[in-house]
């Protein structure tokens, strides 16, 4: 695959191309979902494709294809040269450059032999397990949308034509739960997930079933309550979706468009004095590591926000050279196309205090465990979602609260949390510990 | 279409006794029945930024998925290689959910009659890339031309021309040619140095190329979204707590999508994990409220002429004067449930197997003049354009986040508020609908709806409706 990655980075050269890059994926995945105790669905397939980029001068082209026959290939290269015929010059275009380019040696985990090896049979038993945990956990919880093992493997190549060709090879598991509880009139549910690179990493399915159904079961009989201003603490679950605004805020396409109300802040005061914020895309294991970028470029460890302070954006080649600076190493695409942007694993430095210990501090507050909606302006950090969860009454978590919305800036937000906890734990790519705004207004009755 | 001139024969060489042998290899193991869904996509996108095109795009994706159903448990395989051993090594994947001896003996494949709506002679993705990228350019010079304080546009069109073809043990052999396209602008607006606004539009439909060149030109949408940035300059704190709540007409229907649509998709009632699950004959809306699902539009976005089951669509009541009347069925609820097909069984691509999905729903106009409607309100919110919903379809809370909304004062509108979601719930909100318009209008066709990681595109539409009582979620 990889001598295929560079044939067709040669072809796009010897059909005019000035500049060349090439990705091919190859993936492989298994799909069980279990439901009521009985297998409900079972999937399993393999796919891949290539894509090409090219450049002549400062215009691009890039198409991509399912078909790596001979013919598909010779098709893949031509759309993308005729394509260049079409786009504008565009001064900033260009390949990272040579000395920019490279890969992290070393393992770093990111492939785990088990997964492929792993018995159909197992893997719906582990889903089994899970379920049957959850449906036991309690009466009330007698309904389910069932438990998914899935797994998958890939393999991602890259190649270009300054002499960088590389590839990894990935492998992750998971699997999850969703129990309905039902109790009168009231029904909820809500999930539970345990995700690794292995098998082995992989939680106790007996755990991951019996946090699920708790989860539900505490979301029953919720109540609406009055609008109010409050302080308001996010679970890890939901503090996650926080850490992932910082990252669309950072984002160094929208920094050079102006749309990010973080734009031109470097330097200064963004968040509360407490807050550093870490991309990471060279730990070990973790889900968004890897050995280079989708440009050829390292992966890399940057500080964002430091004790407050926003030190770095994310940047691809394009974005860097747009604002006059350099790569960070956070190219990401699909098969095809200019290079976007991506973060590795991005997260806030842990706190010290424990979450108990931020919401005993809290008189009138909510506990906020899930957020939903599409109410996040990062062009002027205007921040209103849906959300559900707990009300704190008396340093307490005291009943279930839902059909409300949390509503602030985001500017506000950063410089008003009052708590970081200690409960930083890495369930995916972005992670965040549980967090207290001091104050937002929800909106209710 | 007929099978013999489809490209699934004439460039692939599949024969009627290929889908057979692949159909009773699905089958081999048991099972009720089994389905191969096979697609040619064709795409291309070309996007402006800074005036400048930067990018040009296009792609070929190819497949085919094998589901076989048993009972309630499906198996599903696909292969991106549609020679004769993968599809056959696909078929067998798939078979394994199923345990026994068949049901099904004899496949008797025959082409249905269906709709034509979507006529294009040539798909806006097999004409030449110049007519196109003239479409982001004029929608840059329009949205820059339309006030001095616009100062970022970005414009990105698409299309793709999606060939596929359904062959069912139910004998179903069904061929469709499903070409779509949008163009889709935002523009930054701001005051000297100050704060930056924005403003999105777009649209399109399964249409050809001339679409945008007499009906919705790129100047229609760059003027759209420049004029959303440029009110959202002045814009003032939303409010916060239950009001009542003015929906403009057209995208606003994303409510209906939201509020009631997923919950009545049939494969969560049939799990029972619906908040409209055994409503059926309840009122759950107004009795001004009429709200349908319909397949059968001309050109929508959402439309198609036969589902990704092969079955024609259809126009589906789900609420009839408030009324609960009807889900949205796929083959494998509808045949579980013993009810009827709707023609609802949709999927994102050859590697998904298909579920019970909206195409284009909306809420019959009413009686009300729109200028009515806003006189009544003396204090409320009138919301004009939506950046997107989401539903828990369990406990039946939906959320729908305005883009462009103002205050009522007075009966009047007034001025522009800030970002704010709107939450509800489903079977309660709509019996909150006290006035619908006598202006439905459906959206411009820009909607995409996600479920568990699938996407398709749709389409919404409602007249103005006052809603009572709705809460806001804005901060002051």
């Amino acid at each position: 695959m990889l001598e295929l990655a560079n044939e067709v980075v040669k072809r796009a050269l010897a059909a005019g191309a000035t500049d060349a890059e090439c990705t091919i994926a190859e993936g492989e995945e298994f799909s069980a979902n279990v439901r009521m105790r009985e297998l409900e669905n079972l999937k399993e397939a393999g796919s891949r494709g290539a894509g090409v980029r090219i450049l002549i001068g400062k215009k691009t082209g890039a198409s991509s294809t399912s078909d790596l026959s001979p013919e598909g290939i010779a098709h893949l290269v031509k759309s993308a040269i005729e394509l260049a015929d079409v786009t504008n010059e565009d001064p900033h275009a260009g390949l990272p450059e040579r000395e920019e380019l490279g890969t992290i040696s070393g393992d770093l985990r990111l492939s785990s032999p088990d997964v492929p090896q792993l018995e159909t049979e197992l893997k719906i038993e582990t889903a089994r397990r899970a379920e049957e945990a959850a449906l036991s956990t309690d009466p009330r919880i007698s309904n389910s949308e069932g438990a998914s093992f899935d797994s998958h493997t890939g393999r991602h190549i890259f190649a270009n034509s300054r002499g960088f060709a590389g590839e990894y090879r990935t492998s992750y598991c998971s699997l999850s739960v969703v129990p309905v509880a039902r109790e009168g009139e009231s029904m909820e549910r809500d999930y539970w997930e345990t995700l690794a690179r292995g098998f082995a990493g992989l939680e106790a399915p007996e755990k991951v079933g019996r946090i699920a159904a708790q989860r539900a079961l505490r979301r029953l009989n919720p109540v609406k309550v009055e609008t109010q201003k409050a302080p308001v603490v996010f679970e890890p679950r939901v503090a996650r979706s926080l850490v992932g605004e910082i990252f669309d805020a950072v984002h160094g396409m929208s920094v050079y468009r102006h749309q990010s109300f973080l734009a031109g802040k470097l330097g200064e005061k963004v968040a509360s004095e407490t807050v550093t914020v870490i991309d990471d895309g060279t730990i070990p294991g973790l889900f968004g590591t890897s050995p280079f970028d989708d440009e050829g470029v390292p992966s890399r460890r940057t500080v964002v926000i430091e004790r407050g302070v926003l030190k770095s954006y994310l940047l691809n080649c394009y974005a860097a050279r747009k604002l006059g600076m350099k790569t960070t190493g956070n190219a990401s695409r699909g098969l095809t196309g200019n290079a976007g942007i991506g973060h590795g694993n991005l997260f806030m430095e842990k706190g010290t205090a424990t979450p108990e210990q931020i919401i005993g501090g809290i008189r009138n507050g909510f506990y906020v465990t899930q957020v939903a909606g599409f109410g996040v302006n990062i062009v002027t950090g205007d921040y209103s979602q849906g959300a559900s969860g707990l009300w704190i009454r008396d340093g307490e978590l005291a009943f279930a609260v839902s059909e409300v919305t949390i509503a602030a800036n985001l500017k506000d937000m950063l410089l008003g949390l009052e708590a970081i906890g200690n409960d930083l734990e890495f369930r995916g790519s972005v992670a965040a510990p549980t967090l207290k705004v001091g104050e937002m207004t929800i909106g209710g009755k | 279409m007929q099978f013999s001139d489809s490209l699934f024969a004439t460039r692939f060489h599949i024969t009627r006794q290929d889908l057979e042998k692949y159909l009773s290899e699905a089958l081999s193991h048991g099972g009720d029945y089994a389905d191969l869904y096979f697609e040619y996509l064709l795409t291309s996108s070309i996007s402006i930024d800074e005036s400048i095109v930067k990018s040009a795009a296009q792609g070929v994706n190819m497949g085919v998925g094998v589901r076989v159903i048993a009972g309630e448990r499906t198996g599903y395989a696909y292969s991106d290689d549609l020679s004769p051993e993968k599809i056959r090594k696909a078929a067998h994947v798939a078979a394994y959910i199923a345990k026994g001896p068949s049901k099904v003996e004899k496949f008797d494949l025959k082409e249905g009659a269906h709709h034509n709506l979507y006529p294009v002679l040539q798909a806006p993705t097999e004409m030449a890339f110049a007519e196109r990228v003239d479409l982001v350019r004029r929608a840059d010079r329009a949205a820059r031309a339309f006030d001095p304080r616009i100062f970022q546009v970005q414009a990105l069109y698409a299309d793709d021309l999606r060939h596929v073809m359904v062959a069912t043990s139910d004998g179903v052999l069904s061929i469709d040619r499903q070409p779509l396209a949008r163009l889709s602008v935002s523009a930054l607006a701001r005051v000297g140095d100050g704060p930056p606004q924005r403003g999105h539009s777009g649209g399109g439909g399964r249409v050809e190329l001339s679409f945008f060149q007499t009906e919705k030109t790129p100047e229609h949408f760059a003027t759209e979204a420049a004029r959303e940035a440029i009110a959202m300059l002045d814009a003032v704190d939303a409010p916060a707590g239950e009001m009542t709540v003015v929906l403009g007409p057209g995208w606003p229907g994303i409510l209906l999508h939201e509020a009631v649509g997923h919950g009545l998709e049939a494969d969560f009632n049939r799990k029972k994990v619906s908040a409209f699950t055994d409503r059926i004959g309840q009122k759950v809306a107004s009795e001004l409220c009429t709200v349908i699902d319909d397949g059968t539009i001309n050109s929508r976005r959402g439309s198609l002429n036969v589902d990704d089951e092969g079955q024609p669509t259809r126009r589906n009541v789900l609420i009839e004067n408030g009324i609960l009347r009807g889900y949205l069925q796929d083959k494998l609820s509808s045949t579980l449930m013993h009810a009827e097909p709707t023609g609802s069984g949709r999927r994102e691509s050859y590697e998904y197997a298909p579920m019970p999905r909206m195409t284009n729903t909306f809420m019959l106009a009413g009686q009300s003049d729109p200028a009515d409607i806003i006189r009544s309100v003396p204090k409320g919110l009138y919301c004009v354009s939506f950046g997107g919903g989401q539903v828990d379809i369990t406990n039946g809370n939906f959320v729908f986040s305005a883009s462009e909304s103002y205050l009522i004062e007075g009966g009047k509108v007034t001025r522009p508020v800030r970002n704010a979601t709107l939450i509800g719930n489903g079977p309660e909100a709509l019996k909150y609908v006290s006035m619908v318009g006598n202006d439905l209008k459906l959206d411009e066709g820009i909607g995409t709806c996600g479920k568990e990681s699938q996407h398709v595109p749709v389409g919404v539409g409602i007249p103005t409706i006052r809603i009572d009582r709705m809460t806001v979620g804005g901060t002051a």
